[in-house]
This record gives structure tokens, sequence and C-alpha cells, in this order.
């Protein structure tokens, strides 16, 4: 059963197309990564998500009601953890939390515990009642993902949670959502870090372009990507020759996909192979051949492998094309209401 | 796999009324606002020194007025009371859409969106509580700093007339300037509306000078301006015992009596929350 459908949304702010058709279904009970550039939608999707923004066309259902129908049902089991962190600086942490706590009408009793258990659970003892203003960047986004929780939400909804974060903050943030998704939590999480979506994500989506490109969990998407990388040398400088005749043998064995030579790096040979299982294999067929192993390493298929087959660029190219695109004012008058 | 001692996602069930929830959220926001301003006096302090020194100032630059100049004979100081009071309530209220303005800005009216409030008017009707409340301490400031300068003050029914005109114009500005809030695309736009419509209006009123000193165009003005009309009702109130059926001004148009007043200032009220709701409506959707 999914708890979020977006079912083909399209949103252009004036001229700009923001999503251009986007589907996808986030199953209860997951902590689902939605990975993509900056400028690729994510953050208008989840604005939408937020009941914050209407899409121009297509359908949000969140655990089964229409969010453009009945938005306050959406938001009672929803909490949001915004990109920009909207905080009032003159308010301590802690009445900040009081606050939020009275507009989901939690019974003081409650709000106040509940306040003190996510002070505790986010480590905000030691600055929860200094002002707002004061804080750091890490503290602010403790501050505002306890805020999200307050009332304990079925969907958690983060955009870009850790982005710029110091270390202690990251670890904090991590910590506590893999222990929301163990007690049932349904998290989606934006992210332009790989390694984020990869230590976090039971499933993702990567979004380029205002739509969906691939789906799945981060493993299948670097199985059908093709297999492990495995990188061989006979010895450490060889020759084409030599190179060429170690490929025809080892093209053979079961579980060898392709084998490329690296020509930059002294004719070493690049396979992509099925999995752990090929790597006796291989060395089997060398040791029978009398060639002996100078090095081998073996590597996963990583989800920037998996980006690039996609979208045909890295990510880091997709960032740096959209650095000088973006216009920080254009977007403040966007989520400016 | 649930750690007993600490459970992040209890689901918890509220049952509560409506109404309660309303006074729960509205509490909160209004809350806010008032421990913004114990903690940054300086609105508040500045919304009664302004209008104090236009009061010493003013009133020392006419305080040798001829006597029986002014209508009533009364000192000029007296006659300058009513307009300062008005003057400080309508400042204050003018500047109601600030912390709106700036919610909207920093992006913290998105953090109450998306929350699940029981209305959005909530988040207005803090706004007007607050600046209510705000403006009122500040003409009561003023009021008591007048009569300590022997200016008087109002009887007891005199009083509530007072406050009732206050109110009135306090609320139909501070739509007016909730509007505006939710219209201009930011801050530096609002003060400056704020910055030019304060003067012009002081002026083109009664405030300081009665209608029949000024030449007619500027008699016109000052006898449409909605400050006028809170103005005579509490110079009214100052004057003497009160009678609400009595002549206060002396219009082009015609006389009107301190009902005429009152009920203007009410139906601009409703005028303008009636003009503003469907853009209150679309911005808080």
């Amino acid at each position: 059963m999914s708890l979020i459908e977006l079912d083909h949304l399209v949103k252009s702010f004036g001229m700009v197309p923001a999503l251009t058709d986007l589907t996808l279904a986030v199953p209860e009970g997951c902590l689902y990564g939605f990975l993509g550039p900056n400028g690729a939608g994510k953050t208008t999707t989840l604005r939408i998500l937020a009941t914050l923004l209407s899409p121009d066309h297509g359908r949000v259902i969140v655990a089964g009601v229409d969010a453009l129908q009945n938005p306050r049902q959406v938001r009672q089991i929803l909490g949001y953890v915004a990109q920009e962190v909207a905080i009032d600086k003159i308010l301590t942490g802690r009445e900040l939390l009081a606050l939020q706590g009275d507009l989901y009408h939690l019974p003081r009793m409650d709000r106040n515990q509940r306040i003190d258990d996510l002070i505790q659970r986010l480590s905000m003892g030691d600055w929860i009642d200094r002002r707002c203003g004061t804080y750091s960047g890490g503290m602010r986004r403790r501050l505002d993902l306890a805020a999200g929780l307050l009332h304990s939400p079925r969907l958690l909804v983060l955009d870009e949670p850790t982005v710029g974060l110091d270390l202690e903050s990251r670890a904090v943030i991590w910590d506590v959502l893999q222990d929301l998704r163990d007690q049932g939590t349904t998290i989606l999480l934006s992210s332009h870090y790989l390694e984020e979506v990869e230590a976090l994500a039971e499933r993702m989506a990567i979004i380029d372009a205002g739509r969906v490109i691939a789906e799945g969990s981060p493993e299948e998407l670097k199985c059908a990507l093709g297999g492990d990388r495995v990188t061989l040398r006979v010895r450490e400088f060889s020759n084409q020759t030599e190179a060429e005749k170690v490929r025809e043998l080892l093209d053979a064995v079961e579980g060898v996909r392709r084998i490329v030579i690296n020509r930059a790096q002294g004719h070493s040979l690049n396979l992509v192979v099925d999995g752990d299982h090929v790597l006796p294999r291989l060395k089997q067929r060398l040791g029978e051949s009398d060639l002996s192993v100078f090095s081998l390493a073996q590597s996963r298929p990583s989800l920037d492998d998996v980006y690039l087959q996609a979208t045909g660029r890295t990510l880091m190219d997709a960032e740096l094309a959209v650095v000088g695109q973006r216009d920080p004012k254009q977007e403040r008058r966007q989520s400016m209401r | 796999m649930t750690n007993p001692a600490f459970d992040l996602s209890t689901p918890r069930q509220h049952q509560r009324s409506a109404m309660s929830e309303l006074a729960q959220e509205t509490g909160a926001l209004t809350r806010r606002l008032f421990v913004q301003l114990q903690r940054r006096p300086s609105t508040l302090v500045a919304g009664i020194l302004q209008p104090l020194i236009w009061l010493v100032l003013f009133g020392a630059l006419f305080s040798r007025a001829p006597e029986g100049l002014l209508p009533g004979g009364v000192s000029y100081g007296r006659f300058l009371g009513a307009g300062v009071i008005v003057f400080t309530a309508f400042s204050g209220a003018l500047n109601a859409g600030l912390p709106v303005m700036f919610d909207r800005e920093f992006g913290f009216l998105n953090r109450l969106l998306v929350a699940p409030l029981r209305s959005r008017s909530s988040i207005v009707l803090a706004s007007v509580i607050y600046i209510t409340t705000l403006s009122l301490v500040q003409s009561l400031a003023i009021m008591i700093t007048a009569s300590l300068l022997g200016y008087g003050w109002p009887g007891a029914a005199g009083l509530v007339l007072v406050m009732v005109t206050l109110l009135l114009l306090v609320f139909a500005v501070t739509a007016l300037s909730l509007g505006l809030a939710f219209a201009l695309p930011g801050h530096i736009e609002l003060i400056a509306v704020i910055f030019v419509a304060n003067l012009p209006l002081l002026f083109a009123s009664t405030a300081l000078a009665p209608l029949s000193y000024m030449p007619p165009w500027l008699g016109w003005l000052a006898a449409l301006n909605p400050l006028t009309f809170a103005i005579e009702p509490i110079r009214a109130a100052y004057a003497g015992p009160l009678d609400l059926s009595s002549v206060l001004l002396e219009a082009p148009y015609g006389d009107v009596t301190g009902t005429t007043c009152l009920l203007v200032l009410s139906l601009l009220t409703a005028g303008l929350f009636l003009l503003i709701r469907p853009l209150l409506n679309r911005k808080l959707a």
C-alpha cells in the first residue's frame, strides 16, 4: 500500500517548467530517497506534498486522502522540514517548539513532555533555551527536525536535511531518521548527496528536469546497471597485445559481462561482472594459463554510475550546469505568499 | 523494534472541539507577538515618544495663541490633545502589517501554513488582537501624559467614548495595513507606504487646526478624512458632558454629529475588512 501517490504532476512558475510529468509512489513505512541535482524539481515536489503549492495538473494522494481537496487532513499526518529553515530569531528554541505544538493542537501536558523528549533525543539541551538567532546551521536544522516531529507525524518530509551541516548534527539527524523508520514512520527525504541516499534509503527515485527517470532500491538500481566493477592487471604495465590476450581469455568466463582495456592506466582491464562469485573463476582461468595477478580491485557500481546511465551526465556535471542559472531572488519570491 | 524508553512515533489521538483548537492556535500566535514586543520594546517606546514630542512641541508652538481663537474657547494644548491621541492609535495600527510582512518574507508564514490550523483567520486574528492592545496602551499613555501636562481628562462616560472611537479606528487601519502586507511585494514597500500615508493624513485632518482655519480645498479633504471622524468625538469627550447628537463638525457638505462620526468609522471598518477578505483568502488558501 502506498502512503504517497503523486500522479502526473505538472507545475510551472511563469514560463519556467519545474515539474514536467512526475509520477511517484512511496510505500508506507519506507525511508524513501529523492535524488537529483539542484533545480531538478525536488523542492517543488515536496512543497506540493506539504500542501504549500498546488500543481497545475495531476493528483496528490496521501494516506488515501486527496491533498488538493482536503489539505488539512494531510497536514495533520505530515511533518515537513523545509530546506530554508524559517525560525523566529527572538524566540528560544523551546518557545518555538511550544508554538508549533499549539499550532498542531497538542494538549499542554503532552506537548511539554514531547518537547522534553525531543530535546533529549536530538541533544539540544545545552542550547534550547537560548534565542534561535544565536544558533548555527546544524542547531537550526535539529530544531526544525524536532518541530517537524512534534506531532508524531505518520509521514515525515525532509528537504535536503543535512546540506551544509557539521558532522555531529548530520550524525544525530541520520540516527533519528533510522530510528523513526524502524518505528514505522514513512520518511521522504530529498538530497543531492549520493552517499546520504545510499546510506539511508531503502527505496529511491532519481529525478531530473521535473520527472522521475529511475526508481527502485539503491541495490536494484545499481544491479540493473550491471554487476560489480573489477580492475585487473596481470603486471604493472602491460602492453596492448598482452592485454588483448587476457581479455580474450576472460571473456569466456561465465559471469563476465564486458571488458574494457584502459590504455591510460598501463593497459589495465576494467571488467563488469555479475558479482563476487566471479572473482575466483577469473583467478582460476588466469592460473590455468600461467598468468599471475599483479593487482585485482573490486568495486560496486555507485549511484553516480546509475545517474550517469540514466541522464548521460554525472551528478557533478548536472550540479555545475545549474549553478549559474539559478536565481535565488526568483526562488524566494516563488516560496513567498 | 520499538524502544520503550523513547518512542518517536507514538500516534496520539485528540478529540478537541473546534473552538478550543481555534483558541489554542490564536493564543499561541498572539503570545508570540507579545514575546517579540517584550524582548524588542523599541516599537512600543517609539510609538509613545513620537506623539509625545508632537504634543509638547506643537503645544508649545501655539501656546501663545490668543484665548478664544479656537472654537469653544479651549487652549491649543487641549485642542491638540485629541488629535495626538488619535494620531497615536492611527500610526500604531498602521504598523499592524509589518510582522505579517516579515513572516511572509522570511518564510515563517509557510511554517504556519503547513500546520493543520483550524482556521487561517487565526493568523489575522492574532495580529488584530496584538496591534489593538498595543495601540490602545500607547494611546492611554499619551492620555495620561496629556492630563499631567494639564490638558484635561475625559469623564467616565467620555473615556468609554474615547475607547470605542479608538477601537473602531484601530480596526479599520489594521485591516488596511494587513491588506497592504499581503498585497505589497516586501517590507521596503510597506514601510514606504506607511511613511507616505502617515503625515499627510495627520495634516489633512482636524488634529492640528479646526476646519475654519483651512482653505476650502483642504477643508474638504479634512472633512472626508477618517481621522477627523475619530478626532471630533474624542475632542467632544474632553470638552464636557457627552451628547452624541450634537453637531461636532460643520463640514462643507453639512453638519456632522457624534453619532454620524461613529457610524462612518463602523462602516469604514466593515468595508475595509470586506475589501481585504478576498485577498487574505487567496494568500492564505
